[in-house]
Formats: structure tokens, C-alpha cells, sequence
């Protein structure tokens, strides 16, 4: 049985391409045949996320248009063959592609793949009815802040006007000595705003940037804490209870000691 | 007026201030409804009410107004004269 999963926010900026490209490459790791679209239009980045910029010959609009075939349009991931990318085009705008054309490309993917995830563009404009329309499952990505939670209650609306009524949330760029001052909202707070069930929470860490610098998802690096929370959201995709990680607090103890290697 | 006094003296926490707010102004985000449903919900009013009043169409007003913490439909439709009863 495969899944079609859409990854979206509402807000701009609030790690969608970056929970795509994780959650791609953790379900990879794991055995699982997966495929990611960029539906982002116009401003592609998941290649570069993982890497594989360089590697492109075609894209989703040159499948749309029926140009080259969806096989020839996929690219494979260098350490993971059982992960393939669809880019999109950098060229073109959010027009040319409509919400018939990606149905009936994930019903098409579907046949081969175990999951196939769609990185949506920020707004609810046509992109985003684009990128949900082939979609079993939503992921609504978030932040600990007030427009970004504002906005996925926007998108929740969107999505169930459209009957997508399976969605899932991932609370992203969690700092946590702010929830432990006050300072910012918890997961309990913001499930009690949204009402929607909390797959995941992942903290800010610098080591999503410098991964991503590198083109290498952080999900492979399990001495990272985000690494470990995409890599238990992966599980909890399979199906997997895996209960939630108490972060650990970097204080200035903690930083000293291991500056003395202690 | 007493709440905001309230919250001065405890001088409550920021992720408690951005959840109480949240839960406010989604209430309103929520209610909010398009124009044109708006404009629907006027005219059927308009058609159940005209069986019983002779009302003032031009000057009525409808709207979807916070009251405390929750949301009301508001309308205020000037009645011209009441119809016999039958
Ligand atoms: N957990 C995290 N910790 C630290 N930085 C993060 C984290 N998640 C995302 N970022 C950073 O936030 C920025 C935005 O992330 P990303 O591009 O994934 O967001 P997006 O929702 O796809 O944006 P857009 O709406 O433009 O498509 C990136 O620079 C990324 O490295
Ligand atoms: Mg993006």
C-alpha cells in the first residue's frame, strides 16, 4: 500500500523543503521506495537539499507537458537508489501545472513506489491547490510562533474545504530553554490551538544548516537532535509508536564541558 | 480593563500571551465568511422575514461581530410596517 503525502505550512519559511528532504531520505534509509516531487515552481530547492543539483535533465513541467517520460524525469539519489527526485522547473511559474496533472502523476507513481511526498509552496494560492490535489495525507509544518500557527489553521481550513481530512502536524524549530522559560509555545499549547495530531517535533539545531550546506539531509546523522526527530517521525510515518524525545539543554555548563572534551 | 490590569501584576509569560491570543484570533479567522456566502445568508434572511414584515432592504445590516470570546451573527433590519396576521 503506498502514500501519497503532501508537505505544507501556510507560512513561508518554516522548513517544509527541509521536513521534504528528511523524511525522503530517512523512509529511504529504511528500505522504503520513495519518490519527491518539488512543486515549488519557479523557485526549486529540494535538489539542492540533497544534493543533487548538479544531476538534472528534466523536470515535472517537462513531464507535465509530455515531453520526456516520468522515468527519465526522476533522478536518482547518489547514496540511496531507492529514492528518486522529481525537480521542478526553475524557469516556469505555478501555471503550468494544474491540479489534474499532478492527480494523475502521483496516480501514476503510486503504482511503483512504497511513498511519494510532495514539497508544496508557501500560500494557499493555485500552487498549493496543485500540490494537495493527489494527496492521501497532509503534513502541516509549523513553528513555535504566532503567524506560523496562525497560518497552519488557515491551511487545516484549506485543506479539509478540499476534503483532505487526514493531516498531521510537525512542530518545527522548537528551542527549548525558550519553552522551559515560558517563553514559547509547547507541543500541549499548540495542540490545544490546532486540535491536530502531533507527529512530530523537531528542535532548531545548526546542524540542519550546515547539513544543508553539504546536500546532506540531517536524518543520516543520528548524533544531531533534529537527525533523531525526523528520524522518529520517519517511524511514526510506518506506523511505528515511538513516544517524544525530552531534548536535551545545551546550558553553559553543558558547553563548557564539552569544549574541555568532558 | 480588570484582565489587562491582571496581567501587568503577574506579568505573565510571552508563550502564554501568543497562546491566549492564538485562541482568540482564530475564533475570528474561523468565523470569517466569504462575501458571497455573506450576501446569501442576507438575501435568505430577507425572504423569511418579508413573509411576516415589510422590511427596509437598502438599510439593513448584517455582520459577524466578536462579542467577548466568542463570535455573533449580527443583523439590524429596520421593519417598515408588520403584515396582518392570517
Ligand atoms: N529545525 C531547524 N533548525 C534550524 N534551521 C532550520 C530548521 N528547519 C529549517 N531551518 C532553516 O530554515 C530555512 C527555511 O527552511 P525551508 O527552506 O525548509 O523552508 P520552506 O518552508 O521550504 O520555505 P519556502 O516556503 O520558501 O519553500 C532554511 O534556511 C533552513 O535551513
Ligand atoms: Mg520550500
Amino acid at each position: 500500500m503506498s502514500e501519497v503525502i503532501v508537505i505544507t505550512s501556510g507560512k513561508g519559511g518554516v522548513g517544509k523543503s527541509t521536513t521534504t528532504a528528511n523524511l525522503g531520505v530517512g523512509l529511504a534509509m529504511r528500505g522504503k521506495k520513495v519518490v519527491l516531487i518539488d512543486t515549488d515552481t519557479g523557485l526549486r530547492n529540494l535538489d539542492l537539499l540533497l544534493g543533487l543539483e548538479n544531476r538534472i535533465m528534466y523536470d515535472l513541467v517537462d513531464v507535465i507537458e509530455g515531453r520526456v517520460e516520468i522515468k527519465k524525469a526522476l533522478v536518482r539519489h547518489k547514496k540511496y537508489e531507492n529514492l528518486q527526485l522529481l525537480p521542478t522547473s526553475q524557469v516556469k511559474d505555478k501555471s503550468a501545472v494544474n491540479p489534474a496533472d499532478l492527480m494523475a502523476l502521483c496516480d501514476e507513481l503510486r503504482k511503483e513506489y512504497d511513498y511519494v511526498l510532495i514539497d508544496c509552496p508557501a500560500g494557499i494560492e493555485q500552487g498549493f491547490q496543485t500540490a494537495i490535489a493527489g494527496a492521501d495525507t497532509a503534513i502541516v509544518v509549523t513553528m513555535p510562533e504566532v503567524s506560523a500557527v496562525r497560518d497552519a489553521d488557515k491551511i487545516i481550513g484549506e485543506l479539509g474545504r478540499s476534503e483532505k481530512d487526514n493531516i498531521k502536524l510537525i512542530i518545527n524549530r522548537i528551542r527549548p530553554a525558550m519553552v522551559d522559560s515560558g517563553e514559547m509555545m509547547d507541543m500541549d499549547d499548540i495542540n490545544d490551538i490546532l486540535a491536530i495530531k502531533c507527529i512530530g517535533q523537531v528542535p532548531d539545531d545548526i546542524k540542519v544548516v550546515t547539513s544543508a550546506n553539504r546536500g546532506e539531509p540531517v536524518v543520516g546523522d543520528s548524533d544531531s537532535q533534529a537527525g533523531r526527530a525526523y528520524a522518529n517521525i520517519v517511524g511514526r510515518i510506518m506506523g511505528e509508536d515511538i513516544p517524544f524525545m525530552k531534548f536535551e539543554k545545551q546550558g553553559f555548563f553543558d558547553k563548557l564541558k564539552k569544549a574541555f572534551g568532558m | 480593563m480588570l484582565d489587562s490590569l491582571m496581567h501587568i501584576f503577574k506579568s505573565e509569560k510571552s508563550g502564554k500571551v501568543a497562546k491566549r491570543r492564538l485562541q482568540m484570533v482564530l475564533i475570528q479567522d474561523r468565523a470569517s465568511v466569504s462575501p458571497e456566502v455573506m450576501e446569501r445568508i442576507r438575501d435568505e434572511i430577507i425572504q423569511v422575514i418579508s413573509k411576516y414584515m415589510v422590511i427596509d432592504k437598502t438599510d439593513m445590516e448584517i455582520s459577524l461581530e466578536n462579542v467577548d470570546d466568542s463570535v455573533a451573527l449580527v443583523a439590524n433590519i429596520p421593519v417598515q410596517n408588520v403584515k396582518h396576521h392570517r
